[in-house]
């Protein structure tokens, strides 16, 4: 299934991408959205134990299963304020 | 104008406390954050500011709700800036209003916590000599400790 992935701040910058859509497995959960991403950007496994995500503009869990047609945004740690 | 906003254009203090002023209302907290010339032995030339906007909407409202859990009667409007934010630029208004001042300044200041905890905005640092992305906590807003850490320090 297809799925569209946002990324922030350095993220973003690391991937050189705010957005982009990648096929996954059916019954991939956002952490394996977030695997694929790191296999194809390395140097974003620093942030495996930071991040948070959010499915289709809701916060979600990494264990949260994905759907065709979704939007999973990944969240480095936040500065807001 | 909507209680919960992020916005590129300038903010705009008053017209955030008008919005939760009413007949009712016996005190209103605002808290204006300001982009500061100096953050950690580095000399700070202006913040570039990025958001999820939707998702930060609903962490404002989500926030509104929580102050309302422990402070039933105050009404709360939260603007957020993006974009680039010079010295001496409002960042963030924070307008808390109940009828009496305690739980006005209590709910204010929850906010303000609970905005740095789990609002989806980066603040990305331009400072003599370099840049920074700013990496604070990892928004959780299911976090039980989280929200108790807030409301320990609006009350304390």
């Amino acid at each position: 299934m297809l799925v569209t992935i946002r990324l922030f701040a350095r993220l973003r910058e690391l991937t050189g991408t705010s957005e982009l859509r990648r096929q996954v497995p059916d019954g991939a959960t956002a952490g394996d959205a977030w695997r694929v991403l790191v296999g194809e950007f390395p140097a974003l496994e620093d942030y495996t134990r930071t991040i948070s995500c959010a499915v289709n503009a809701d916060y979600a869990r990494l264990t949260a299963a994905l759907h065709d047609g979704d939007e999973v945004a990944f969240l480095p740690p936040v500065s807001g304020g | 104008m909507a209680a919960f906003a992020v916005t590129a254009g300038p903010l705009d203090a008053p017209a955030v406390t008008a919005l939760v002023a009413g007949p009712g209302t016996g005190a209103v907290a605002t808290f204006v954050g300001l982009v500061r010339e100096h953050n950690a032995g580095r000399h700070v030339l202006w913040l570039d500011y990025e958001a999820f906007a939707p998702l930060a909407i609903k962490a404002f409202e989500q926030i509104a709700q929580e102050a309302g859990d422990t402070w039933p009667e105050a009404r709360m409007a939260i603007h957020h800036r993006t974009g680039r934010v010079a010295i001496g630029e409002a960042s963030i208004v924070i307008a808390a209003a109940s009828p009496h001042r305690a739980d006005a300044f209590a709910a204010c200041r929850y906010a303000i916590e609970r905005v740095k905890q789990i609002a989806p905005i980066w603040k990305h640092e331009h400072f003599e000599g370099g840049e920074v992305w700013i990496e604070g906590a990892t928004a959780d807003p299911a976090d039980a400790a989280a929200r108790q850490a807030a409301v320990e320090r609006a009350c304390s």
